[in-house]
């Protein structure tokens, strides 16, 4: 096999149709005699439903109908969680269409319709729901005293405790002796604010119901999970349904869930027989899809007065919003193993608090756990080197696990298979120029200039590729972690690949091409992957969590190579030979020592023509295979960010920012670079602009782009990337995912660098975002203290 | 996102709006760049039963010298003000100012009258028209009345424009030789201002002879800094003095407090921001 794909900076498939508007996102969709959906939402983020009356509603001009909950409560069940953390979780029923009560302002109490757009949305005014409103629990730490309650029908907000104890899992020592012997002990409070996904295609979804099978089409990540979930919960055989994901606009895990809004377009299709549409509006999608982050981490660092972290003991309120989300419950668990990060700790505890509050539900958020777990021990580290007054980053060298110690097993008892801190460091340090940027910063503070000078400093990992279906087991999620594909091999010797995993902007119909070309010697141009339908891909566990590649790149080879072992039994009978005398290579067979060869497409021709098959042989090459990860891949790297901070006004701007991410293998270097962009931006988004804000009644007040700052272009710096290449060891490519790993590891060396540039005049926290006037009143509060937490 | 329905009317001429606007009694709304208007009517903030869009009236659009001052369209794009040579030349406060205003779609559709009618406290353009003196010229049913700038910005989004008129031009004495700067505060860039400085200078020698500064988001409505052009005023041209007249810059303001910082914070952004764009204007 000669690579000349794997490794190529190809320009991406998807990208002509979609840069030039010839796309087809669910809005798009146009059926005979579609109806549309509009929903009448809660004012209210905590109320008894009193009365609701839709007469007006109905009778206003184009009304088809009008849902209420009352309507549908026979057939909507409960949106489902799938990620019971323990067995005795609890969780509120959480109904497509409020029956009686509402738990969040944006809840849907009901839905119009119609038969335009327009009349639908006009009808919404004229529906009138009378609530008594009920008191609203909003703040996480208010919320674990359950003096208010989120629900009044639970007797408390917490819905579970999870907790992982080194000691009593074998996996280290316990915690309690590391804090009572620590020489050092650094105890913090990191507040992970609430954030919106902000996907750039607003959730869409179209109900066709009327042929034998329905039709769903839908703006989500996981059309497979949504099949599937759609039939247990209402009550549909599986096989009557068909879920379409066609080009979705991104989803950052905020289209890793199912919506109310899914279950109720179905059930009005279903209802009137016709096909119908629902597309939310920005607001809509910003008040209530889900959430992401919102956590309270307190935190303990044991040490030595050397250096050496000696234990770790992590807090967690996680707050889950007014339901439990399909997986929202799993989110901080999924962190809960990297708290300890690239480091050697002997000792770890963490207990995590699931609760309720009356705000949207939460759920996946790129990184999912993974950030907010990041950001606390690289705050931690951090804060650790001040104490000891060492460089921060000698205090990470000393902790380390080093290149020669893999593969190490963690105190969470997960394996790291392979990495290379080292060498990442050492070539982020040099790009970064360390040590003349750590010179001009004291320069900076002598002169006490007004802008001042910070390095921001994460060295991260995560853990990519979900899942071994056996781990996902044993922290009790409902489904696996493999993933299933299909090579099709048509007649001319083009080839079809058909992907379980459901690219929404990740460029898998480029990526898989690349593999697959390499593979069978097939001219890129003639290879098409398809996806996102489950009439298609009739197997699948969809895209999240960095998986598609480490997961379903590895189907997709696996798929190939039975092809190969397949064309080569029909290659050695058309050439008459012996089937162990068959090489294949660069597309063709070959009889070794012999000149004779023939050309995959040949011998894919003869398989459809099946005018001259070996005995027994099927004439066709198809393959399917599903593969099921032995273990997670665990991509690293080191973010350097040289920050300023404008001191007269609290302004913050990235002077530089550098990162070298080891994500493995490279399949196709500019996909991996511009997911890097993108997730640097994000992560950035965190630390410096981004904040879901409720009023005191649970109002959203960043209801709008005006008010949800996410960063564009003009206020992202040059980025320096690069990248060192160890190789996973846990997948036949070496490859380890990249999606998420800029988000992870730009939040904390962000934040890092901004406290590094004022903490010498007295700023201890600036809780994120770190906004122009926070940064400001930390300086102001420090003038008078001597500090601010 | 979709409106009330409304009737729609398009004249082409001030005197047929003027005739569609006092047919159409108290529920109408007049249309000029939209980049205000649309959204509020989307999101069901304003429900007019009708809309008169000024886009056709050409006579509304443009830049013309009017002798010691600059007689501009109410419907001149933020683009066109950015980038007019006659604007550029004579008060170029005003094109520095409306090349920060949102993004370029923005600047392309949005108009000068639109924002300034509009009259939204964050809004970039009526503080450099406020400093600058500007006249406003309104045509109404009785005929055109003028309306000085210090008497047009009346509250928050409430300006002299009474019901059944428009804002037709905007008459800006010319300033040729001034030193100005708009310095904009913000977290992101397409923001509105969280507090912008509009200022102008004369320098005469190593003395500034006039200063005429401009406050965007300090109150309900635009406000002049009275006490640092005072205070500048025969000032010396340096730094110092400069720093010490603009610790007056939030006098007499009323800032109000939003997530992007509460009324502390916007006075002392007042003084560090006057302080940045009177040494900018000025040229030290």
């Amino acid at each position: 096999m000669t690579i000349t794909e794997v490794g190529r900076a190809r320009l991406r498939k998807e990208d002509a149709h979609l840069i030039t508007g010839r796309s087809r996102y669910t809005d798009n969709m146009t059926l005979p005699g579609m109806l549309h959906l509009a929903m009448v939402r809660s004012p209210f983020a905590h109320a008894k439903i009193t009365s609701i009356d839709t007469s007006a509603a109905k009778s206003s001009p184009g009304v088809v109908t009008v849902l209420t909950g009352a309507d549908v409560a026979a057939e909507q069940g409960s949106l489902p969680n799938v990620w019971p953390v323990t067995a005795e979780q609890k969780a509120p029923a959480f109904p497509s269409i409020a029956v009686d009560e509402v738990a969040f302002a944006g809840e849907v109490v009901a839905c119009i319709v119609a038969r335009s757009a327009a009349a639908a949305r006009d009808a919404v005014e004229l529906v009138d729901v009378s609530y008594d409103e009920l008191p609203v629990v909003l703040d996480l730490e208010e919320a674990f005293t359950d003096k208010v309650l989120a629900h009044s029908n639970l007797d408390s907000n917490l819905s579970a405790t999870w907790v992982f104890d080194s000691g009593e899992a074998g996996t280290g020592k316990p915690i309690a002796e590391a804090l009572a012997n620590a020489e050092v002990l650094i105890e913090r409070t990191f507040y992970q604010q609430r954030l919106i996904p902000a996907f750039m295609e607003p959730r869409s979804i179209v109900v066709d119901p009327t042929s034998e099978q329905i039709t769903m089409w839908s703006s989500t990540q996981i059309p497979h999970i949504l099949r599937l979930i759609l039939a247990l919960t209402l009550g549909l055989p599986e096989s009557k349904l068909r879920v379409i994901a066609p080009d979705v606009g991104g989803g950052f895990g905020g289209k890793l869930t199912v919506i109310p809004e899914e279950f109720i377009t179905l059930m009005a299709a279903r209802r009137v027989g016709k096909p119908c549409k629902y597309t939310e509006t920005r607001s809509e999608s910003l008040q209530s899809g889900h959430h992401g982050r919102a956590q309270v981490q307190k935190v303990k660092l044991a040490a030595t007065k050397d250096g050496i972290v000696t234990g770790l003991d992590i807090q967690l309120l996680a707050d889950m919003g007014a339901y439990l989300g399909i997986i929202g419950s799993g989110v901080p668990i999924l962190g809960a193993f990297m708290y300890n990060a690239i480091y050697k700790f002997p000792a770890y505890r963490l207990e995590c608090n699931n609760l309720f509050t009356n705000k949207a539900w939460t759920g996946a958020y790129r990184g999912a756990g993974r950030p907010e777990a990041t950001f606390a021990i690289e705050r931690l580290m951090d804060e650790l080197a001040v104490e000891l007054g060492m460089d921060p980053l000698e205090v990470r060298k000393k902790n380390w696990i080093n290149n020669e110690e893999f593969p190490f097993t963690t105190v969470t008892g997960l394996e790291y298979d392979s990495g290379n801190y080292e060498a990442a460091t050492a070539k982020a340090v040099e790009l970064f120029g360390y040590d003349e940027l750590r010179a001009e910063q004291v320069r900076r503070r002598e002169a006490n200039d007004p802008v001042q000078l910070g390095i921001g400093i994460s060295t991260f990992t995560e853990m990519c590729g979900l899942a071994p279906s056996r781990v996902l087991g044993a922290l009790s999620y409902a489904a696996g972690g493999w993933e299933h594909a299909q090579v099709r091999v048509l007649p001319t010797g083009n080839v079809e690949v058909v992907t379980g995993t459901s690219p929404h902007g990740q460029g898998h119909e480029t990526a898989w091409s690349q593999l697959v070309a390499d593979r069978l010697g097939v001219p890129f141009e003639n290879i098409e992957v398809l996806h996102g339908d489950t009439q298609v891909s009739q197997r699948g566990l969809d895209t999240y969590g960095s998986r598609s590649l480490t997961v379903g790149g590895m189907a997709v080879l696996a798929a190939a190579d039975k092809v190969i072992e397949k064309a080569k039994v029909l290659a050695a009978h058309l050439m008459e030979a012996s089937e162990e005398d068959i090489e294949f290579t660069d597309g063709k067979f070959s009889v070794k020592g012999t000149d004779q060869s023939t050309a995959f497409g040949e011998v894919a021709f003869a398989a459809f023509s099946a005018h001259n098959l070996p005995e027994g042989f099927e004439p066709n090459l198809d393959s399917d295979a599903t593969f099921d990860p032995q273990s997670f891949s665990f991509p690293h790297g080191t973010h350097l960010a040289a920050m300023e901070v404008d001191t007269e006004t609290g302004q913050v701007t990235i002077r530089k920012y550098v990162c070298v991410d080891d994500v493995g293998v490279v399949v196709n270097p500019l996909i991996v670079e511009g997911q890097v962009h993108g997730g640097l931006a994000q992560g950035i988004a965190q630390a410096l602009y981004e904040e879901a804000v409720h009023d005191d009644a649970g109002t959203l007040v960043t209801g709008s782009f005006v008010d949800y700052l996410v960063p564009g272009a003009p206020d992202l710096p040059h980025f320096t990337t690069a990248r060192t290449e160890t190789p996973s060891t846990t997948n036949q490519l070496g490859a380890k995912g990249v999606g998420e790993a800029g988000t992870i590891a730009s939040t904390p060396a962000i934040v890092n660098g901004v406290l590094d540039a004022v903490r010498h005049l007295g700023v201890k926290d600036i809780k994120m975002p770190c906004t122009p006037s926070r940064v400001w009143a930390a300086l102001e509060e420090a003038k008078t203290t001597g500090g601010v937490q | 996102m979709i409106p009330s329905a409304f009737d729609y009317a398009a004249p082409t001429t001030v005197a047929e709006a003027l005739g569609v606007l006092a047919d159409a009694g108290d529920d109408v709304k007049v249309l000029a760049g939209g980049q205000s208007l649309i959204p509020v009517m989307k999101l069901r903030l304003a429900d007019p039963a009708m809309v008169v869009d000024l886009g056709r009236i050409g006579e509304l659009s443009g830049v013309r010298d009017d002798g010691d001052a600059l007689l501009i369209g109410a419907m001149t794009t933020h683009h066109q003000i950015a980038t007019d040579p006659l604007i550029v030349e004579h008060v170029p406060l005003l094109a520095q100012a409306a090349a920060t205003v949102a993004d370029p779609q923005v600047r392309h559709r949005g108009t000068f009258g639109g924002a300034l009618v509009h009259a939204d406290p964050a809004g970039d353009m009526p503080a450099p028209v406020l400093a600058a003196d500007a006249t406003f010229i309104l045509a109404g049913p009785n005929g055109e009345r003028r309306v000085a700038a210090a008497d047009f910005f009346q509250g928050y989004f409430t300006t002299a424009v009474d019901d059944g008129e428009i804002l037709t031009h905007i008459r800006v004495p010319k300033y040729t030789g001034w030193g100005s700067h708009y310095e904009k505060f913000t977290r992101v860039a397409q923001q509105w201002s969280i507090v912008a400085v509009a200022a102008m200078v004369r320098v005469e020698g190593g003395t500034i002879a006039e200063a005429r500064i401009g406050l965007t988001n300090m109150a309900s409505t635009p406000l002049r800094a009275t006490a640092v052009e005072q205070a500048l005023a025969g000032a010396p041209l340096t730094a110092e003095a400069i720093a010490t007249a603009s610790a007056h810059a939030a006098e007499g303001s009323d800032p109000a407090s939003d997530l992007n910082g509460d009324a502390a914070y916007r006075r002392h952004l007042a003084e560090v921001l006057t302080k940045r764009a009177v040494i900018a204007a000025a040229g030290l």
